[in-house]
């Protein structure tokens, strides 16, 4: 194979290694998750079993911040070497049209490629269509680096590093016919990685988070009858999660995608004696369903917009290169996005969310807050273009998927206020976090999205864990009424990084969420002279009072957990040493990621040198597969605007509780408030409590609507369809038994068996009369018969 | 020296040896018959031996001659059995394989 060749010649580049090899990073964890299903059981000491998992994820982690400090070595210094990369550049997209023409002569070699890169690459330069074809020649050349000179919208000339590909021929079968991207009769389906910024990104995001949550459980689900079985599923799910952030074609993505889901399942309803939780697990496994059928639907109508292609690059690039209509991006991306609602918690599809909660809480730390959750956001940053171009609707200002986040900002925060239950208020919380990333992708700020989930994944697995810690301490119980209240003095550390990770999700300078929300508020153009891509003003306000919402019921949450009187019943106390300690990194990492994008106008030479790294890290150049997107410029005035907005709806919660606290230390709610005054508000908080009805919707109006009718229509089916066939099937067969017996069984094999014996008896009878016994009559017979051979012999010679 | 000449003898025991072997009832008279069969026999090797100057005939007949004595010892075996179990040699008693 000339290009292992060539790759051998060179000399060896540890980066380069990373890069093409990141698949070890799931395959260790799938290794893991193998050994613990197998020999789980009968390893020494069945409650050690965590220490595979753990030293699996350890490596896993391990690669993956290699990984990506490579990365980020090798930007800054492209960056520093600037100049020099762009005169090198010309060459090199020379040397990648060249390496074109060879790979064209030797078709074996091409197979190899993820892409059909060359036939693409050859019609648009026959069409002259742009520019960018030369320079992105060969935009995966199995793992050759090559350099684009990135148009990030400000025309800085940042150079981007290319994403790095590397593929194995899955299988091969026939095309459908018509045109193929591919050129050829045959349509070859590739299993591959991406290591570009996005996917490493996840990648840290996940194995760090992991890591933090094998550690967490090893005291959390101690002695748990199915310990085993937990771990397990850990790795599982960590190694499809990354499989899946890794695929380099949506077949793959959708593999990972159910395998997250199959896992999210299983581990929901860990505790599936009680039929909550097993409820709760078939109503995540059942809602999600409903979103695959749209993510199928999306991606086979890409996978023939495409030219046959599953490739995530290839469909990329052609969804900003014209090669896919505008209908054909339109419809994936509508059908994409009931995906990404049912994954990603999105409003009307986001209720089996908080039922997600029965699961352990590291589970839901991991799965339901930090990793699989944002599965579908993810995705919509890996097919951006698609959804960026086909939810454009030209002439008009309202984008689908951006109206879509906006409203889930707004709903799940309002539902967050009337839970009693810490995890579900957190739950309701990362709905509504769901909805600023999916806004943000949804009017252009990829990056803001992309960093939110970066922010929210650290903030929000800290704030799980210390909802886990606090159940652990309160007898089990997450309910914050009755045995909540008052342990700050109890619970220091908890309370501390508890502290932390709120004020990190409220958005409180200098924390994390802080400097992310700001960005999507940025975004969305609504607020003057921000000069992003769009002009949503209504989003803006949406998004503003989604943080209002945000700082308000998490005030709530602080008040009720750690303020006022002690409710329980039982002494708590901040959690052991291996529990304390993930909690202690995720609050520190809460404060300092935000700093990875601050404006670069912000805290003058210091911004100008160190601000949006994040995005020069991991937002890929735009041009060749990434549609080219302004960047709102940060505004002081939103900022203060936004923080106010928090503090103000933090202040009035307060209040309201401090209040109640001076007239009764033990209350929790008031009595005689407006609820009870107000018609209105009481039939707002009955909309509120009961989840706007959804649940009755989809489980009275749609389950209970569906399944009479057609538990009837399946009856009658089955009365008079399936017996009626049985039925007939039984009666031709008894008529035609008696036929068969009368005339085929007596008639013909009997009546021949029985000729045969008659025959065989009076043939015997005819030839006994010769055998008489007597020597001459036998003598004469031989004599005779010789005679007549010997005449016979005569005659005829 | 005429070939004809030995092959009517040959003939002549032959039918004799056949009438002998069809009509007689005494056990050892119908294998001594099928002696003069043989002996007819014989003659017509050593006869067509000579006349075609091959000496395949003389082995023949000097072959066929041991086994005729074997086959009266055999047969001259079961005269005698047959004469100690009916002490008769009447072949025509020996009708015992009758169908």
């Amino acid at each position: 194979m000339s290009i292992f060749a060539a790759a051998a010649a060179e000399t060896f580049q540890p980066s380069d290694w990373l890069f093409e090899n990141v698949w070890i990073v799931p395959a260790i964890m799938a290794a893991s998750f193998l050994y613990i299903l197998f020999f789980g059981k009968t390893f020494p000491g069945k409650d050690r079993v965590h220490y595979v998992g753990l030293a699996a994820i350890t490596v896993a982690l391990g690669f993956s911040l290699a990984t990506a400090f490579m990365w980020v070595t090798q930007y800054e210094d492209n960056q520093s070497h600037g100049s020099e990369a762009s005169s090198a550049f010309v060459g090199e997209g020379i040397v990648s049209t060249v390496e074109a023409d060879e790979k064209e002569e030797s078709s074996g070699a091409s197979g190899q490629g993820c892409l059909a890169e060359d036939n693409r690459v050859g019609s648009l330069q026959a069409a002259g269509e742009d520019e960018y074809a030369l320079g992105t020649g060969l935009l995966t050349d199995s793992g050759e680096l090559a350099v684009e000179a990135g148009e990030d919208g400000k025309g800085e000339g940042h150079i981007k590093a290319k994403s790095v590909v590397r593929c194995l021929e899955w299988f091969s079968t026939g095309s459908f016919g018509g045109d193929t991207a591919q050129g050829s009769d045959n349509l070859t389906f590739n299993i591959g990685t991406i290591a570009d910024g996005q996917s490493i990104m996840m990648l840290v995001v996940v194995t760090f988070i992991s890591f933090l949550v094998h550690l967490y459980s090893t005291e959390y689900v101690k002695g748990d009858r199915r310990y085993v079985h937990y771990y397990a599923f850990l790795s599982l799910f960590t190694a499809s999660m990354l499989f899946m952030v890794l695929s380099s074609s949506t077949l793959q993505l959708i593999v990972g995608w159910e395998l997250v889901g199959v896992c999210s399942f299983g581990l929901i309803g860990h505790w599936w004696e009680e039929k909550p939780n097993s409820d709760a697990a078939l109503k995540a496994f059942l809602t999600n369903r409903v979103g695959d059928i749209g993510l199928l639907v999306g991606m086979i109508v890409l996978f023939f917009g495409a030219g046959q292609t599953f490739d995530i690059e290839t469909i990329n690039y052609l969804a900003v290169h014209d090669g896919l209509s505008q209908t054909t991006m339109t419809v994936a991306a509508l059908c994409l996005m009931t995906a990404v609602m049912s994954k990603s918690g999105q409003f009307i599809l986001h209720t089996w969310l908080p039922d997600a909660m029965a699961g352990p809480t590291p589970v839901s730390a991991l799965i339901h807050a930090a990793t699989m959750v944002v599965a579908g956001v993810y995705m919509i940053g890996r097919l951006y273009p698609v959804f960026w171009f086909g939810l454009t609707i030209p002439g008009s200002s309202l984008n689908a998927l951006a109206f879509v986040g906006a409203l889930t900002v707004v709903g799940g925060g309002a539902l967050a206020f009337v839970q009693n239950d810490v995890k579900k208020v957190l739950a309701y919380s990362t709905v509504s976090q769901l909805g600023y990333m999916v806004l943000a992708l949804g009017v252009g700020a990829w990056t803001a999205g992309m960093f939110h989930l970066f922010t929210h994944a650290f903030f929000k697995a800290c704030l799980f864990l210390g909802a886990g810690a606090l159940s652990h301490a309160c007898h089990h119980s997450f309910d914050m009424k009755a045995e909540m209240g008052g342990l700050r003095k109890r619970m220091p550390v908890t309370f501390a990084t508890f502290m932390v990770g709120t004020l990190a999700l409220v958005g409180v300078f200098p924390f994390a969420g802080f400097w992310s929300k700001d960005e999507i508020l940025v975004g969305t153009g609504g607020f003057p002279s921000t000069n992003a891509n769009g002009n949503y003003t209504l989003l803006l306000i949406m998004g503003l009072i989604g943080a209002a919402m945000t700082a308000g019921y998490m005030t709530r949450v602080i008040w009720l957990v750690f303020f006022g009187e002690y409710r329980g019943h039982v002494d708590p106390h901040d959690p052991p040493a291996v529990m304390k300690y993930p909690l202690i990194a995720l609050a520190g990492l809460s404060v300092i990621t935000g700093f990875l994008n601050f404006p670069s106008d912000w805290f003058g030479g210091l911004g100008t040198r160190y601000g949006l790294k994040f995005e020069q890290w991991v937002e890929p150049g735009g041009g060749s597969t990434f549609p080219v997107i302004g960047h709102g410029d940060s505004n002081l005035a939103l900022a203060v605007i936004a923080s106010l907005v928090g503090i103000g709806s933090a202040a009035f919660v307060w209040n309201y509780y401090q209040k109640l606290y001076a007239k009764d230390p033990n209350a929790t709610e008031v009595t005689d408030g407006l609820r009870s005054r107000n018609k209105a508000a009481a039939g707002g908080y009955a909309l509120l409590e009961n989840k706007y009805y959804l649940d009755h919707l989809y489980e009275g109006a749609i389950a209970d609507g569906t399944k009479g009718p057609l538990a009837r229509a399946a009856y009658w089916f089955n009365q008079n369809v399936l017996d009626e066939i049985v039925n007939t099937a039984g009666r031709t067969s008894t008529v035609l038994g008696r036929f068969i017996y009368r005339f085929i069984d007596q008639g013909a094999i009997d009546g021949s068996v029985n000729l045969s014996g008659r025959g065989a008896s009076e043939s015997g009878g005819l030839l006994r009369k010769v055998q008489s016994g007597r020597i001459r009559q036998y003598a004469s017979l031989m004599f005779g018969a010789a005679t007549v051979l010997a005449a016979v012999f005569i005659v005829a010679i | 020296m005429y070939l004809t000449q030995y092959l009517l003898l040959a003939a002549v025991l032959f039918c004799i040896g056949v009438y002998g072997v069809l009509t007689r009832r005494n056990g050892v008279l119908v294998l001594m018959s099928i002696e003069l069969i043989l002996n007819a026999v014989n003659i017509n090797m050593v006869a067509f031996g000579t006349y075609n100057a091959d000496v395949g005939g003389q082995v023949f007949a000097l072959f066929i001659i041991a086994v005729a004595a074997a086959e009266v010892g055999v047969g001259l075996a079961i005269v005698l059995l047959i004469y100690r179990n009916r002490r008769s040699i009447d072949v025509s008693d020996a009708s015992l394989m009758r169908g």
